[in-house]
């Protein structure tokens, strides 16, 4: 990890969405997977990249209180595909 | 003369005019309730009201009128979009603004003085000639024009000729202008509860009852209401309120800043943006200049300002117009931007029977203000989507038909 930074180093890629496989995959669920991110007030789980070390990881924010709960590196996301 | 204004100004026979009733008590029910009493909402109880004859109509807003993103928004109005079906709606919002003073009995400033948007670069300057003659397809005023005219139009305008950021030319819109965001929404109101509408502030929607396909009643904290047709017009709280009646919409909040300078004497008189500093002016009638941009580079229910934000409009407001570098701020604030994937609002029918949507506004909403509020009065007057509103419906997520918007502000796209 990078140690504390500004936030202006990083930026923001979105909340994390599942893999979908494109064999199995109903037209309606592509459009939620492709359309719908996750939105609700509480926590996410969001790709950052720190830019100039061009470094993907994970982070848990609040997004009404913008708290940044912990970060972590994509290898250490468990329990989920 | 003094006199004689003293006298009137102390009678008691003078008619102090009350524009909008304090909240009355919640009645049992009514027949269309309307979820957020910013611009959109008001104005749709006003088209209930006045051209339906639909009078028993409550408007609900959780904290004060028009204090959500009706308040927040830098009052642009134009209709130079991308898409023919963006296009010709914007074009009817911008007509119903040009006789709005007259329609409301209330002046809304509406100050049509054109927008320029700016190219920095040979690739925006071909973007714009799709847009221009897009715009002039469907019969507004959008055209691209030369450095010379640039400087015409706007002679304090840093050219940067030789520079980086040399201005090659711009998309000129005649027909773009600003007005009074308040009167906008204090207008529809006076004209709705003349007709009967009751507004309700301080009335926050915490659920729906749902039976089959239906919303049988609201819930609010000062009790239910049942209710025949429901719209949620509620700005940034789309996607929350939705959600409460379990439709999920393909909403990102972000939050959006704005600020103004001090008052200045008049010299700018067109609003300007540039695509490639994300960022745009314009002077407001009190000589204060109202700089914007795009919205926060991240998802969040909150309306903070940042810093980093305020450097990055102050950048670009002092590039294009270098003698503001020793201006002032003097407020700054956000709201909370609905955004969806497209760029494009969410208008008419929802998976429910009587909820209708009027969302998705994102950092667009405020221009649409009157033909938004016309067009869904109009969609729950007779229960069905006027042609002018069916390319926004919800579905178009669910068939690929997405109408790109993306890239027709100067905002962050």
């Amino acid at each position: 990890m990078n140690g504390p930074r500004n936030i202006d180093e990083f930026q923001s890629f979105g909340p994390v969405r599942e893999t979908l496989d494109p064999a199995v995959t109903a037209d309606a669920d592509w459009s939620r997977h492709l359309f719908r991110a996750e939105n609700r007030k509480g926590v996410v789980v969001e790709w950052w990249r720190h830019v100039p070390s061009n470094y993907f990881f994970l982070a848990e924010r609040d997004l009404v209180s913008n708290e940044i709960i912990r970060t972590f590196d994509a290898s250490q996301r468990s329990g989920q595909s | 003369m003094p006199l004689r204004l003293l006298k009137y100004g102390l009678s008691r026979d003078y008619p102090a005019s009350e524009d909008i009733p304090a909240t009355p008590e919640l009645k049992p029910s009514y027949d269309v309730v309307i979820i957020g009493g910013g611009g959109h909402g008001l104005s749709c109880a006003h088209h209930l009201a006045k051209y339906h004859g639909i009078t028993s109509v409550a408007v609900l807003e959780k904290g004060y009128l028009a204090g959500g993103n009706t308040a927040r928004n830098t009052t642009t109005i134009r209709s130079n979009y991308i898409t023919p079906q963006g296009i010709a709606f914007y074009k009817e919002g911008v007509a119903l603004f040009e006789t709005l003073s007259q329609e409301l009995d209330f002046n809304v400033m509406f100050s049509q003085r054109g927008q320029l948007t700016l190219a920095h670069s040979e690739a925006t300057l071909r973007s714009f000639h799709s847009r221009a003659e897009m715009g002039k397809h469907l019969g507004t005023r959008t055209e691209v024009v030369d450095q010379k005219t640039v400087e015409d139009l706007v002679p304090s305008l840093n050219m940067d000729y030789g520079g980086a950021l040399e201005i090659l030319g711009g998309l000129w819109h005649a027909d773009g202008g600003t007005a009074r965001h308040d009167a906008v929404a204090w207008g529809y109101a006076a004209q709705a509860s003349r007709r009967g509408v009751e507004i309700h502030q301080r009335t926050e929607v915490q659920g729906f009852e749902i039976v089959g396909d239906r919303v049988e009643a609201v819930k609010t904290n000062r009790g239910r209401i049942a209710c025949g047709q429901v719209l949620i017009a509620t700005g940034g709280m789309n996607y929350d309120v939705a959600l409460m009646a379990g439709v999920e919409l393909p909403i990102r909040c972000y939050p959006l800043q704005a600020m103004v300078t001090q008052p200045l004497k008049p010299w700018l008189n067109t609003l300007v943006s540039s695509v490639s500093l994300h960022t745009y002016l314009v002077q407001s009638s009190r000589g204060e200049v109202v700089i914007g941009g795009g919205s926060d580079p991240y998802q969040l229910y909150s309306t903070r300002s940042t810093l980093d934000m305020k450097e990055h409009l102050a950048e670009g407001a002092v590039h294009l117009f270098p003698f503001l570098q020793g201006v002032r701020l003097l407020r700054q604030w956000a709201g909370i931007t609905d955004m969806t994937p497209d760029y494009s609002p969410i208008m008419g029918a929802s998976p429910l029977d009587n909820l209708w949507l009027d969302c998705g506004w994102g950092t667009w909403g405020f221009k649409a203000t009157p033909v938004a509020g016309k067009r869904m009065a109009e969609t729950i007057a007779s229960g069905r989507v006027p042609d002018i509103l069916k390319p926004f419906a919800l579905e178009r997520f669910e068939t690929f038909q997405l109408l790109n918007e993306m890239g027709a502000t100067a905002a962050s796209h």
